[in-house]
């Protein structure tokens, strides 16, 4: 009796949840239909993402969502920043509660595939490093046997350390965080002697240190880290829509449009390809989906690639990185994006 | 004289599912039965749905995958090549490992602390009110960070014991360090270890076992003894002497052990960024236990009280009378009858211990939330599969526990005869 009211109960059940299952709609339609882009970014690095003293999010990350915000809603300011910690992040995207990952997140074979994510690119390359006292009279990596350190759980970086430890036949003791504040407050109570994460992380942690010339980050860099934002897996459209948004940053640096410059660039540029990237010719914006002017409202959200790097991240400011690889491919470095065409 | 009942034969008609109270519960049972069932398949059907649209079924193959993360703390062998399953089984061990020192600790410290609140002397009682009261209104996961701050704020880095004019020193003999990581005391090592022995997923230490087999050969040896003594003492009148025996069979066993292990105490020094050598108790451990115990101490405190005032006035004065003593009039009389009272709910405290010790993460004790439901959840990014497994361990350790205590609880009820 109870076996078979379980079966009958299964079957209607069954034919209900095919019902009432939402339809896979393209994210592209439900931002627009919102009309606010929800962008999953870092609990609080400085220069990446961080709430200034105002409170409104500022960073290299968060003005790839003011870039997409304002290239699919023509408002760069109608974004909900909902901070993410490592370990939660893949499932606030899979999930659907965030529509985008700007979160410097590496792209990895495992999460674009078997974590069915897609990343659309690549906004910053990083690699992973250690970051040191001074008075510690470590110069180097290959110096650290049997040291302790400070990582971040969830991340790639715990992977990469012990393959490196290994590689060279160390040991160490791990001590696992869950934030990056929570790092940076054990690594100043010298809890451990070495704190690792991507490079530019450390760059930036090491810029809110009251003291940051007591600190040095050693010259190894221990693994690749491409980071980039990403989206759900197979929502294609939606995809698009971000990479092209992100290629529009970078390839407005290669042209030379500027925040500043934009405006008269489009009324009066002769150069086809800044035409049809600013929508004065061609049907680009209409292929994806989005207004005409897509592009031109994602590079005045914040300027093209050199412009927020340098305002966020850049030599100028505190976290002070060098541009690297993170250059234009004129420029020898690795940013080179397809033709707008 | 017959009587004839004559019964009604009425049919039964659907409508007596409701109106006749005889089915009426019945009726109702089936119903929420069949609710319940409904509303769980219907969670579980669109969940599967929904992994399988974004093409991720259940699969727990995962397990049976390199880790390649490192623990800091293991209680059996374990590298970076072992498996998920191993690093969720030590996970495991390190979850035992707090929640039984933790059980211990907070039994001992709640039963004092019970006991003293209701102490006459003023000053003992209002100070282990201020206890209770402190550690039961604040968040245990608040006194777990605050513990673990304070070590690491106030503790020196062993950096600090470096040098001819070191900032810190070694207690205990130059023994024992005390710093912002761990805390470095003196260990028991062996030149000719026995090693481990693989028994499928669970490996045994020889070593252990060794020594607990010599405790425990020494200890049916000596109880033989004894039996033999009392024995002839029945039929002859007289006790042989067995002292000198009993000390062997209790002390030389174990002593046997150690000589052929080559035991000898290998004591912490610092080398490089750390001490090495003896036994590293990292300050999460320490931190972990300390708030557990503490926090579910006082609520055992309170149990406890409970149970002593839940013994009429007249048993005490009664053994008074008896001219007993208070401590003896304790252990004689009012404890062995409020543990009946107190056991219970004891229960339920070991279990919210050992469940609360899954806030080890905070300060990063690689418990099983923090390898299985933590690094491998994010390393694997079967998010799914490892929290049902995390439950499923969970509710196993659970039900152990309390299903151990039951049986103590049995043995000291009131026997109704």
């Amino acid at each position: 009796m109870k076996q078979s009211v379980f079966l009958g109960t299964l079957a209607a059940s069954t034919l209900l949840a095919a019902g009432a299952m939402a339809q896979g709609t393209s994210t592209l339609d439900t931002v627009k239909a919102r009309g606010e882009l929800n962008c999953g970014v870092n609990t609080g690095l400085v220069g990446f993402a961080a709430p200034d003293a105002n409170g409104n999010w500022q960073g290299f990350d968060v003005a790839i969502c003011k870039a997409v915000a304002a290239a699919v809603l023509g408002d760069a300011s109608k974004v909900v920043y909902i901070p993410t910690t490592s370990s939660d992040r893949f499932e606030q995207l899979t999930s659907g509660k965030i529509d985008l990952l700007s979160r410097n997140t590496t792209w990895t074979f495992s999460r674009d595939t078997d974590l069915k994510m897609d990343f659309v690119g690549v906004n910053y390359y990083d690699g992973q490093g250690f970051m040191v006292r001074k008075d510690l009279g470590v110069s180097s990596a290959k110096e650290l046997d049997g040291a302790t350190i400070c990582i971040q759980t969830g991340t790639t970086t715990e992977l990469n350390l012990a393959d490196y430890f290994k590689a060279n036949n160390m040991t160490y003791t791990a001590v696992p965080i869950e934030t990056n504040a929570e790092g940076e407050q054990q690594y100043l109570a010298a809890a451990c002697d070495a704190y690792t994460t991507d490079a530019s992380g450390l760059a930036a942690t090491r810029a809110a240190f009251a003291d940051p010339e007591n600190h040095i980050i050693l010259p190894e860099i221990i693994s690749k880290e491409p980071l980039g934002p990403s989206v759900r897996h197979g929502d294609n459209a939606w995809g698009d829509v971000v990479r092209w948004t992100l290629n529009a940053l970078i390839a407005a640096e290669e042209f030379g449009i500027t925040s500043t410059n934009i405006d008269e660039l489009a009324a009066s540029s002769q150069n086809p390809e800044v035409q049809r990237l600013l929508g004065t010719s061609g049907e680009l914006g209409k292929m994806i989906g989005l207004e005409p002017n897509w592009a031109m409202n994602a590079i005045k959200a914040s300027g093209n690639y050199g412009e927020i790097f340098a305002a966020t991240i850049g030599e100028s400011t505190p976290i002070g990185l060098a541009r690297g690889l993170n250059a234009q491919w004129t420029q020898g470095g690795l940013l080179y994006t397809p033709p707008f065409r | 004289m017959a009587v004839i009942t004559d019964e009604p034969k009425a049919g039964f008609r659907l409508g007596m599912l409701i109106y006749d109270t005889r089915y009426r519960s019945i009726t109702i049972q089936i119903v929420v039965l069949f609710l319940v069932m409904a509303g769980a398949a219907w969670l579980i059907d669109n969940l599967l749905r929904n992994l399988a649209v974004l093409g991720r079924g259940i699969d727990f193959s995962f397990l049976g995958n390199r880790a390649g993360y490192d623990i800091n703390q293991s209680l059996v062998e374990y590298t970076n090549d072992s498996t998920h399953a191993r690093a969720t089984l030590v996970g495991i061990l390190n979850t035992l490992l707090v929640a039984f020192l933790g059980c211990v600790a907070a039994t001992v410290v709640g039963v004092l602390a019970g006991v003293l609140r209701l102490s006459k002397n003023w000053v003992v009682a209002r100070l282990m009110t201020v206890y209770v009261e402190i550690f039961r209104n604040v968040p245990l996961l608040l006194w777990i960070l605050i513990i673990y701050a304070v070590f690491t704020e106030a503790l020196p880095a062993p950096n600090a014991f470096r040098g001819e004019n070191a900032t810190s020193t070694m207690v205990m003999f130059d023994s024992v360090a005390f710093t912002n990581r761990y805390t470095a005391i003196p260990w028991v090592m062996f030149d000719n270890s026995l090693g481990w022995l693989a028994l499928g997923p669970l490996w045994l230490n020889l070593d252990l076992a060794a020594i607990i087999g010599a405790l425990v050969g020494g200890f049916l040896i000596n109880r033989a003894i004894v039996r033999r003594a009392t024995k002839i003492q029945e039929a002859t009148g007289e006790r042989p002497t067995t002292w000198w025996q009993s000390i062997l069979a209790l002390f030389g066993p174990i002593i046997a052990v150690f000589l052929l292990l080559g035991t000898h105490v290998d004591a912490p020094s610092l080398q490089g960024f750390n001490f090495t050598g003896g036994l590293q108790v990292s300050n999460s451990l320490v931190a972990l236990w300390l708030a557990l115990t503490l926090y579910t101490a006082a609520y055992i405190a309170e149990i406890v009280r409970s149970g002593i005032n839940a013994i009429s006035r007249g048993q005490s004065e009664a053994a008074f009378a008896l001219g007993l003593r208070p401590g003896r009039t304790m252990n004689l009389v009012i404890l062995p009858q409020a543990l009946r009272v107190i056991i219970p709910p004891l229960i339920s405290q070991y279990l919210n211990l050992t469940k609360n010790s899954s806030l080890a993460i905070a300060v990063g004790y690689m418990d099983l939330r923090g390898t299985l439901g933590g690094i491998t959840l994010n390393q694997t990014g079967r998010g799914l599969e490892a929290m049902m497994l995390l439950m499923l361990i969970y509710l196993i350790i659970s039900l152990v526990i309390s299903g151990a205590m039951n049986i103590y609880n049995n043995s000291v009820r009131l026997k109704e005869r």
